[in-house]
């Protein structure tokens, strides 16, 4: 049987939800679940509502639901937010302190919420309060687990009381609490405090403490829920910015600079943070935090010049101030690989939230024509090894390369095998380490394949010139009309030659073949493969095309692929559609159905679920519009 | 004479006018070379946009001609990852001081081991001859339709506070003191910046007259060089903090002189902040002895050699 239970805590931004979450998600993966979890937050330091899903199951789960199954909420506002979620049967724990607070009085309760709040209750006949919102979840036959906060706390010895008030002391509480009802051994949790907090002795014995009086508190008052016994083995609990990060220390990157921005900098301070090992000696990235986007990638490009593997990243306001050095790049035939986090746009839009906004403005980043490869990870396990294929095509194709993310990715976390560090190759391409002295180096030479042999700044016999000019083959400016037409074929020629020498593996991934097919790309994937998991359950079989290399576009590849599919249905977060366009624009082929979501919520899978059911069903529109999510 | 500096020329065709204040910043960039007998491949020319540009091409040294106001961070990205290589970065006012400035800024508060010179005009030419943001207000300048009506920006006092630990000013027509102001920026371990007041022939042709009997606008103006007075720019280890805050409010004062006589030479010397790759050596282990573009990143088998096994047991289950 198929275990299914997403456990969400709620509260405060600061009130240590994500350590909660993480906490929760470790010792459940460590007790044979599989996890996926998933971060939302205000563009807030403290105060705003954050919340955290963590999903266990006991088959593989790529996405979250629309579904809770147990509430968890530090304070009122996420009862009030999302009790309306929680299914039947379903369990909320909270304080019953929070039934005295007024909806009202809430100040991070914006008008828009209370107004649909207000009509969702007086709909059902309830007082818009806490009590009113807790009796249509009683409705729905959830169960409602009201805890006496001050009962626990008054057993805490006073001594290791000193943070009474504190809501950081709360979290660990409440996970506590919820580890209790899934019959985890109370050992399990105290490993992970151990580990999470392992360079603190006092704050491990304090909330090893505290959890263990929680543990107990809810051993004694609560139903247990879960009698599941699990023997799984995972090998990494992982988060997509870990992922990449990892990736690029594997494939070589030495060079990262950056500019602070939500949701590119965890990845950025993860690289600056960890060192490991490189020929038997401790090494480490040189991570660069630079005045501005735009000095981050001339400073990425000025890396690269020395030979070195370089890198930034950023997220969509960053890389608008990029583009123009991108074409420096382009036209000089630089390897860089800019890792673009995309989130809601336009301008700041939802700058905490997820979107899949950036596809057309990556690919066509930059005036006048040049060279880029544009490719999306699906997964935070395809991050790891994408981020080495983008390094290794950069350097191959002397090209720019945008590896396209999301906060989806960067901020979810994962249950998966470990790495396979034996596949990875690193290839530099025509990188030269000697330059033959007795002809004189041409950087831009014309050659059979359209790329040049590479030298870098500092090579011995290897000088050259770069400018953002067109150039002869040394790279001095030249205005001649037929230098112009050599260079510019030589560039664009690149295109076809990635489209032939990618293996095909890595430009589509091919999940299924059906009647009824998706298209999609990047994050998107997750949901999507979960959803058609579900269909299956009833019987219903549709298939799935996710597309990984978005330029150059691979028409052919994508066309037999789908000749004998009869319905396409292209699944984006955004609100144009634009992977449907870049289909339409390289196929001819129209889409039969769109499924977008743009409320800078990532779709569950249960929203993917219900409308490819309603094009089975023949009730679909053409355009489906999801809005799940707070 | 044969140029015993030829070996840092290019055969490249050089298109700027006539009698441009260039020419002599571009000689006294070679000469410099030459005399420190820097290897050609270990240099490189960053350059922004305008007729300055041009110059690496002109160089037989490797060459990047940049984007406009950007030369610097393009200059430091390479130099934090090889070393080893001598940079000079050089750029006009417009580009430097107008579009690049926020660069400018952070490049001092850096440090890093650098020449940054400025060919200093006043106006754009490249566009032919928009007011730069060093000309001052109420100048006119000959395509210019009004008299500037924007307040100048001072590159002396800006390095200065902006963190460069070398701050010089040549005139490009005298040569050779250019030439020596060029070889100490070279030698300090830091960030250099050379202020070079030339003339753009075409558009502000302020030449520098040692007698005051010019009759162009600009030409009332001459200089003298600070070298010949007794002040003293240098800032070392063993000035105590009084002493140090004494020299700093004489540095500024001398950054701020009026008149028509302006003082070129060095402004400012700053022994005692650490550069950029000192404060890199000391938060990454192995920084000096292998930075990024000395460090192996494959074996012959084009396997990887990063190890991550700790980084993996962090986020590994068992």
């Amino acid at each position: 049987m198929v275990f299914d239970h997403t456990w969400m805590i709620g509260g405060p931004q600061g009130s240590g939800v994500d350590t909660a979450a993480n906490i929760f998600a470790t010792v459940c993966a460590l007790n044979g679940y599989k996890i996926f979890g998933k971060r939302e937050y205000y563009s807030n330091i403290k105060g705003e509502h954050s919340y955290y899903e963590v999903r266990l199951s006991n088959v593989k789960v790529n996405s979250t639901t629309s579904n809770i199954n147990t509430l968890v909420g530090i304070d009122a506002e996420t009862i009030i937010r999302h009790a309306e979620d929680v299914v039947s049967k379903g369990i909320i724990i909270f304080n019953n302190d929070i039934l005295k607070v007024k909806i009202d009085e809430i100040k991070t309760m914006d008008d828009y919420f209370n107004i649909r709040l207000k009509k969702y209750l007086s709909n059902k006949n309830k007082d818009f309060s806490v009590h009113g919102i807790l009796e249509t979840a009683k409705d729905r036959k959830v169960l409602l687990y009201p805890i006496s906060l001050l009962d626990i706390l008054t057993k805490i010895p006073k001594l290791t009381c000193r943070n009474y008030n504190s809501y950081r002391l709360l979290n660990i509480i409440y996970v506590s609490l919820s580890l209790a009802i899934f019959n985890v051994p109370f050992t399990s949790i105290s490993d992970v405090i151990g580990k999470i907090f392992y360079s603190k002795p006092n704050v491990i014995k304090h909330n090893v403490e505290i959890s263990k009086l929680a543990y107990q508190y809810a051993v004694d008052n609560f139903k247990i829920i879960s009698n599941l016994k699990l023997n799984f083995k995972h090998d990494m609990l992982i988060k997509g910015h870990e992922s990449i990060a990892l990736g690029k220390i594997i494939a070589g990157c030495k060079f990262q600079s950056y500019y602070p921005i939500t949701p590119a900098t965890d990845e950025c301070l993860y690289l600056e943070s960890k060192k490991f090992i490189n020929k038997n000696m401790v090494d480490e990235v040189t991570v660069i935090q630079s005045e501005d986007e735009i000095s981050s990638i001339c400073m990425a490009i000025g890396s690269s010049l020395t030979g070195v593997r370089s890198s930034t990243s950023t997220s969509g306001p960053g890389f608008s101030l990029m583009v123009e050095s991108l074409g420096w790049a382009g036209i000089n035939e630089v390897p860089i690989v800019i890792t673009l986090y995309q989130r809601s746009g336009p301008s700041t839009g939802l700058p905490t939230r997820h979107g899949q906004e950036d596809l057309l403005f990556a690919i066509h980043a930059g005036h006048g024509e040049f060279s880029t490869i544009v490719y999306a990870s699906g997964s935070i396990e395809e991050c790891f090894y994408d981020a080495i294929t983008c390094f290794n095509l950069s350097e191959i194709y002397q090209i720019p390369v945008i590896h396209m993310v999301d906060k989806f990715l960067a901020s979810s976390i994962i249950t998966c095998n470990k790495f396979d560090l034996g596949v990875i190759k690193i290839m530099r391409g025509k990188l030269l380490h000697d330059v033959n002295k007795d002809f004189k180096y041409k950087r831009f030479e014309i050659t059979k394949d359209g790329i040049s042999p590479r030298s870098k700044l500092g090579q011995h016999n290897g000088i050259f010139w770069n400018t953002g000019d067109e150039s002869d083959e040394y790279g001095h400016i030249t205005e001649d009309p037929l230098c112009r037409i050599q260079m510019m074929d030589k560039r664009i020629s690149r295109l076809d030659l990635i489209i032939k020498n990618i293996p095909k593996s890595q430009q589509i991934v091919l999940h299924k073949l059906n009647e009824y097919c998706i298209i999609s790309w990047g994050s998107t994937a997750g949901p999507i493969l979960d959803a058609i998991k579900m269909l299956e359950r009833i019987n219903i079989k549709v298939g799935f095309l996710q597309i990984k290399l978005l330029q150059p576009f691979p028409t052919e590849y994508v066309k037999s692929s789908l000749c004998d599919v009869r319905i396409i249905i292209d699944i984006e977060s955004n609100k144009t559609c634009q992977l449907g366009k870049l289909f339409k624009q390289n196929l001819h082929r129209d889409i039969d159905y769109y499924i977008l979501k743009y409320t800078g919520r990532p779709m569950t899978c249960t929203e993917i679920y219900r409308s490819l059911k309603n094009i089975f069903n023949k009730t679909a529109t053409k355009e489906m519009i999801l809005t799940h999510g707070k | 004479m044969v140029n015993n500096f030829s070996k840092y020329r290019t055969n490249t065709h050089n298109d700027w006018c006539a009698g441009c204040g260039d020419f002599g910043i571009l000689n006294s960039i070679q000469m410099a070379l030459y005399d420190l007998k820097i290897k050609n491949h270990e240099t490189v020319i960053f350059s922004g946009i305008g007729c300055s540009g041009k110059t690496p091409h002109f160089i037989n040294t490797y060459g990047i001609h940049t984007i406009h106001g950007r030369v610097l961070p393009f200059a430091q990205g390479a130099k934090i990852s090889n070393p080893k290589i001598t940079v000079i970065a050089v750029g006009g006012d417009g580009d430097g001081l107008g579009i690049g400035a926020g660069h400018f800024i952070a490049a001092g508060r850096r440090n890093i081991d650098i020449s940054y010179i400025i060919f200093n005009n006043g106006v754009y030419g490249l566009t032919k001859g928009q007011p730069s943001p060093t000309l001052r207000r109420g100048i006119k300048t000959k395509n210019s339709i009004h008299a500037n009506i924007n307040c100048n920006i001072d590159p002396i006092e800006l390095a200065i506070v902006s963190g460069f630990t070398f701050v010089a000013r040549g005139y490009s027509f005298d040569m050779k003191h250019l030439k020596n102001l060029m070889i100490s920026s070279i030698m300090h371990k830091g960030l250099s910046f050379l202020d070079v007041i030339q003339p753009c022939p075409t558009y502000n042709d302020m030449i520098f007259n040692e007698n005051n009997t010019g009759s162009n606008e600009h030409s009332s103006q001459s200089y003298y060089k600070l070298e010949d007075t007794n002040y003293d720019p240098v800032i070392n280890k063993d000035d105590d903090e009084l002493t140090q805050h004494k020299k700093l409010n004489k540095i500024f004062m001398k950054s701020r002189e009026l008149g028509h006589k302006i003082p070129i030479g060095v402004f400012y010397q700053n022994n005692i902040i650490p550069s950029y790759h000192d404060r890199l050596n000391d938060i990454m282990i192995n920084y000096d002895m292998i930075p990024p573009a000395f460090s192996q990143i494959s074996d012959q088998n084009n396997n990887t050699t990063a190890d991550i096994s700790k980084l993996l047991d962090e986020v590994s289950l068992k």
